[in-house]
């Protein structure tokens, strides 16, 4: 089978190969090898995937070769990931087989890309220029980054952001958002028509949705961009919109912190985040309503 | 299983003649990617193509993960640096030898095996009268001993060749200080007398030392060749490979290795580790060596115990991965770690030893 778009495969097709020999599923950076017989999983990536290519034979260079699959317990069915015969994370619930796939290749991006510094922050860009988000769990981040893309901006990636150590460019690695509790209903009600993927309950993090990437940011994937802003927002209930500048050095050593792998990178890392830090504004963002948070970056950008 | 024949060829190919990684299709590069990853061979992998040239002739896609593994091995070794400085800094007023282990003392003498090659606890080696010493230099040098139970610390020292491991209390990095390279409880007792006597400092005047080249290749022969547990066995061979290599090139090496084999009773873990690195990655060992060892006490076992030794060691010494499995590979795991104990403590203490860690296992994870 020649690459084809996931959404011009018949489903059944679609499942029948992740049960056998498998998946290749471009995922630009990468390509990813994905076998599950786990109806969930195939019910994510027909969604999510709509738009990405796959193909069944192997042949090619795959970057990781992944699968989840059941895993029988007499209590309650759970479901275990695997990447090429490891298994880095203990079993969950059977119901979060997709979410664990997403999850899985986070990891597998975190543990074998030291080619690039990674850092824990979604990564927007517009007109050629990124905006780096870093935060915590529960700060919104995500939220904020699906109604970005939603509003035109490019999603390089919502948890990750991959920067070469001696370009300081940002490569994307766009996949689906991952929203969590509140905001999977705030979404819904933005944008009624966006793909959503499974829903996985009481999940360590609550509740899980995936969100399908935007046409355009999946179609640019292999730009790179120029990191330009570093915002670190943090959704206050009830409180008004705020946008002040940040200390250069806090947001250098906040960034360094939330870097997967700065012990890899050591000094260089180091010296280029430092890089990345000068050349950027940096400010600390604080909303309540998303609206007025949207219209604040189109100000930033225009 | 023709795919996982080819990955295996493929990365031994890789290995032996790096020039051929040019040329590579992107299904062999997936397989030795792959293969490289579970042996801990990828940053090695990308030593040798940055070394022979061919580093810009791979394509992209698989050599970002060499680059990514080259990267994390560099950062390893810049941190063992600073580690054996400090193991220094602990020990140095005791006026013995410490003798660096494995891959901590091809890191420190910067050894061909040492590059691209993937490093973590460090090993040392010194004389068994320092040891109460030597830990507590180390206990006030942040050191504390991670043997969590009664019975952990009791069957270090009372049956094996070193002190339960010692884990820094700030820096969370292991040391494992040993006094033989053998368990007191093992079948053969190579004496950490002579191995200490040859030993070579680092730098004038540094406690610091490395085993001289001989007793180096025969610890890394021994160390390959008595494990129970194979996951790491390719690269094993890759050391061995390298330290032959480098250290076969002066003119009295060859000539006096099976004598000292024989001198430190290593000649059988010697003669397997010979034959088994010749015939896996093709490291060319002289005739006259092989003759030598042929004839040397104890070296060569019999011709039906070769053969089974030859279905179960070409099994286990490949990655651990299911593209270059058979259905016998995991009776031969299994039989080789159950040798790998048979070697180390006589049957009685094997079968309360294996029974305890069953009994273990599940709650304690050990």
């Amino acid at each position: 089978m020649t690459p084809r778009l996931v959404q011009a495969v018949l489903p059944d097709a679609l499942s029948a190969a992740l049960c056998s020999s498998g998946l290749y599923l471009r995922m630009d950076p990468f390509v990813v090898h994905v076998r599950s017989a786990i109806p969930i999983v195939a019910d994510g990536i027909k969604r999510l995937y709509a738009g990405h290519a796959c193909w069944t034979e192997g042949g090619q260079f795959a970057d990781f070769h992944v699968s989840v699959r059941r895993k029988w317990r007499p209590s309650r069915p759970l479901c275990l990931f695997e990447m090429d015969g490891q298994q880095p994370f203990t079993p969950l619930a059977y119901g979060e087989a997709y979410a664990f796939l997403e999850w899985g290749l986070n990891w597998c991006i975190t543990s074998y890309c030291h080619n690039w510094i990674t850092l824990h922050a979604a990564v927007l860009e517009r007109d050629g220029r990124a905006v780096i988000l870093p935060a915590p769990p529960g700060s919104g981040k995500s939220t904020l980054c699906a109604a970005l893309m939603l509003d035109g901006w490019r999603l390089l990636s919502d948890e990750m952001a991959l920067l070469d150590p001696r370009t300081g460019l940002l490569t994307a690695s766009p996949r689906p958002i991952s929203l969590k509790n509140a905001s999977i209903d705030i979404m819904r009600r933005r944008a009624p028509s966006a793909v959503m993927g499974p829903v996985a309950l009481d999940t360590m993090k609550g509740t899980v949705c995936h969100m399908q990437v935007s046409a355009d940011s999946t179609a640019r994937a292999r730009e790179l961009a120029t990191p330009a802003w570093i915002i670190f927002p943090r959704y206050v209930a009830g409180a008004p919109l705020t946008l002040s500048a940040r200390a250069k050095a806090d947001a250098l050593l906040h960034l360094h912190r939330n870097s997967f792998n700065h012990h890899v990178h050591g000094r260089q890392g180091f010296e280029t985040l430092a890089d990345v830090v000068e050349r950027c504004d940096v400010y600390d963002l604080h909303y309540s309503d998303l609206d007025e948070a949207l219209a604040c970056f189109d100000r930033l950008s225009a | 299983m023709s795919g996982g024949t080819t990955g295996q060829v493929m990365l031994v190919r890789a290995l032996q003649r790096p020039q051929e990684m040019a040329l590579f299709s992107g299904q062999q590069w997936d397989h030795v990617i792959r293969l490289a990853r579970v042996a801990d061979l990828s940053a090695r992998l990308g030593f040798l193509a940055q070394r022979d040239g061919v580093w810009d002739q791979i394509p992209e896609a698989p050599r970002k993960y060499l680059e990514s593994a080259l990267r994390l091995a560099d950062r390893q070794h810049r941190e063992l640096g600073y580690e054996i400085q400090e193991i220094e800094l602990a020990l140095r007023s005791l006026n013995i030898p410490v003798v660096l282990l494995k891959g901590a003392a091809y890191v420190a003498a910067d050894l061909d095996a040492a590059k691209g090659r993937v490093v973590s606890d460090v090993d040392v080696l010194v004389p068994k009268t320092a040891l109460p010493e030597v830990e507590a230099a180390l206990m006030l040098g942040g050191w504390a001993s991670s043997a969590r139970s009664d019975y952990d610390q009791r069957y270090y020292r009372t049956w094996m060749h070193e002190l339960p491991p010692m884990q820094h209390l700030q820096r969370g990095t292991v040391l494992d200080v040993h006094h033989a390279i053998m368990p007191v409880s093992a079948r053969i007792h190579p004496s950490s007398a002579l191995l200490l006597s040859e030993a070579r400092p680092l730098q004038p005047g540094s406690c610091l030392h490395v085993l001289a080249p001989i007793d180096m290749v025969l610890h890394s022969a021994t160390h390959l060749m008595h494990e129970g547990s194979f996951e790491q066995g390719m690269r094993g061979l890759v050391d061995l490979d390298a330290l032959l290599r480098e250290h076969g090139s002066a003119p009295d090496f060859w000539p006096h290795l099976v004598a000292r084999a024989t001198a430190l009773q290593l000649t059988r873990p010697l003669f397997y580790a010979l034959r088994y690195v010749g015939m896996i990655l093709g490291t060319v060992v002289p005739q006259d060596v092989l003759a030598g060892l042929d004839q040397a006490h104890g070296a060569r076992p019999g011709a039906w115990r070769l053969k089974w030794m030859d279905a179960m060691f070409t099994r286990v010494l490949c990655p651990p991965h299911p593209l270059v499995a058979d259905r016998w590979t995991p009776l031969a795991r299994g039989f080789l770690y159950l040798r790998g104990h048979w070697l180390r403590m006589p049957p009685g203490l094997l079968t309360l030893h294996l029974l305890r860690k069953l009994w273990r296992s599940p709650s304690q994870g050990a």
